[in-house]
Formats: structure tokens, sequence, C-alpha cells
């Protein structure tokens, strides 16, 4: 099995313009003395009772029927990553504009077309779209392959796991576009819980 | 809050569905109990089989609301205010389920309009769905 993705190098390395890895959206939001929030702050011991909720037993990992796994990789072969990366992205900042608060160093996101044509957001969507090809690659182990990036999303990048669960259902109406009546009832049953899975999965390091 | 452009949109965008509304209301429905079986506890009357009469009747009814909601999209609260009455005195669903049917619609128009569910039609019919959730939801408490 796979394991955990790496997290990114060192802020301003190749973080392709998001948000300086450190400050997140607070240096958009005017962060007071100490930004870090106690909730995030990685210098909180973690108590003892909630270490041992980490690391869940066997029978409590998500189950996937044969069908399920079928119907998911079956349909992400037929995924141009970039495209519908780009278009996943796009369309959350369009649809949920408060998402924006993220991606201030994005340069324009002043309206639709702005969204859809710029460049950083293609290439970003690309990015997170490719990162959540992990999941299709190791439907058995999808928390221990978000690990690393649910950790990055709760102290560095400050994102409510909220915008995950928006993310996802953005990218089946995405698919669904796409694919037409390929993408049958239970073709987006199967697409619905991977994207709950992924979304809890990134949220599952948050303290 | 949704624009002029907004119920532009949306009153295209329905006009663009040539008579298959009721299948979409059946189909929107079928895909939410795949999705969300939760959602099945609120039919447990219902024959939930595939292609069930029951489905395709009850598809019907909602879609026909929607479509007079559009109809009437200037007074959401007016038009939809029996529809307000029966989901808080008698339905009460869990508002939470408003945001399934909404995603699961939205899954049976792009299905079918493909490139046409552009990005600020998406938007709209969310905004819309979202509205008529409020409104469903306003006389409950």
């Amino acid at each position: 099995m796979q394991g955990p993705l790496p997290v990114p190098g060192p802020p301003g390395a190749a973080n392709d313009g998001v948000q300086g890895a450190e400050e997140g959206p607070r240096a958009a939001i005017k962060a007071g003395p100490g930004s870090g929030s106690p909730a995030c702050d990685p210098r909180e011991p973690e108590p003892e009772f909630l270490r041992a909720t980490r690391s869940p037993p066997a029978d409590t990992m998500v189950q996937w029927t044969a069908e399920e796994k079928q119907l998911i990789t079956g349909l992400w072969g037929k995924v141009n990553v970039a495209e519908c990366g780009g278009e996943a992205l796009a369309r959350l900042l369009i649809v949920y504009p408060w998402t924006q608060r993220f991606f201030a160093s994005f340069g324009n996101l002043s309206g639709a077309t702005a969204i859809i044509g710029n460049p950083k957001v293609q290439a970003h969507g690309k990015k997170v779209l490719t990162s959540f090809g992990e999941a299709v690659k190791n439907l058995d182990g999808i928390k221990n392959t978000f690990s690393a990036l649910s950790e990055l999303h709760c102290d560095k990048l400050h994102v409510d796991p909220e915008n995950f669960r928006l993310l996802g259902d953005i990218l089946v109406i995405v698919l669904a576009s796409h694919l037409g009546r390929d993408f049958s009832p239970v073709c987006q049953a199967a697409w619905q819980k991977l994207v709950a899975v992924v979304a809890h999965a990134l949220a599952h390091k948050y303290h | 809050m949704l624009t002029a452009e907004d119920k532009k949109l949306i009153q295209q965008i329905w006009g663009k569905l040539g008579g298959a509304e009721e299948e979409i209301g059946a189909e929107a429905l079928t895909r939410m109990f795949y999705s969300y079986p939760p959602t099945k506890t609120y039919f447990p009357h219902f024959d939930l089989s595939a292609g069930s009469d029951q489905i395709r009747g009850h598809g019907k009814k909602v879609v026909a609301a929607l479509s007079t909601a559009i109809k009437n999209i200037d007074n959401l609260s007016q038009a939809l205010s029996e529809l307000s009455n029966l989901h808080a005195y008698n339905l009460r669903v869990d508002p939470v389920n408003f945001k399934f049917l909404s995603q699961c619609l939205q899954v049976a128009l792009a299905t079918r309009l493909g490139k046409d569910y552009s990005p600020e039609v998406h938007s709209a019919v969310d905004k819309f769905m979202a509205a008529v959730a409020s409104v469903l939801a306003e006389k409950y408490r």
C-alpha cells in the first residue's frame, strides 16, 4: 500500500502562488499577534485519550464493494485531470465565492470569465485533482494517504473542512456534465461516497 | 440573493429541458435515494424500486412545484406558502435533506445539459435551490 503523500517543501519554494504556507488566509484577514489559533497550535500536546482515536481498528475502515471500486476506477480512467480539476476549482470559486478567501494571491477573480481563464486557478485545480487521484489509487488506505495533507490544511492553510465537502459535490457535478448518461445513479452514489471519504480524511488530522 | 441574471439563466435552462422535466424529477429522487440512503426514511410507504410509479409520481410533483417557483421567482415566499406550511407542520423533513435533493437535481440536469450546465448556470441553480429550501424551512420554528 502506498504511504502518505509528501508534504510540500518550504513555503515560497514551489507553492505556485497559494497563500504563504505559514499564514494561509490569516494574512488576508489581518491576523493579530500570535496568529495561530489555540485549536491549531501544534505546540499543544495532544491528550492521550484523543491519541487513542487516531488509529482506529481495521473494522472501522471504509468498506468498498467490488462494484463501487469498479465504478470509481473505471470512471477515473476517462477523466481529463487537468481539465476537470481546473473546472472544479473554478466552479468552487464561482458558485461559492466566499471560498476565494483562500486565494487572494491568485490575481483576477473578479467574475466567472476571469476565474475560468485564470491560469493559477487552472494549475491549482489540476494539482488538487491529481492529488485526489491518489485516493482512487488507494481506496483502502485513503486516511493514511491524506494524513500529511490533512495536517497541512489545518496547521498551515487553515481551511475549514466544509470546503472539502463543497469541492467534492462540485466535482461530482463536473463529472456528470462531462459523462452524461454514463454517470448513472449508482455511479454517482459511489462517487458521492468517495468525495465524502476524501473530505473526511482531509479533516481527520484537524485539532 | 438571486440577481436578475440568475433569474434569466434559470428560466432559460428550464426552457431547454424540452418536456423532460418529469423524468428529471424522478431521476433526481432516484439519485438521492442511492447517494443519500437516509433520505429513504421519509418514504417508508413508497415502493422505492427503480422506475416505480410512486417515484415517478412524486418526481412529477416536485418538478411541478419547482416550475411554479420559477414562474414566480420574484415572490418565492408567497408562491410556495402552501408547501412551506406542509413541510413545517406535516412533513417536517430535516432541512439538511434539501441540499441532497439540490445536489441530485443538479447532477440530473448536468448529465442532460453537458456544457450547457455552465458555471454561471450552476451557480444560479444552486442559489435558486437554496432559496427554495429556505422558503420551505422558514416556518419550521
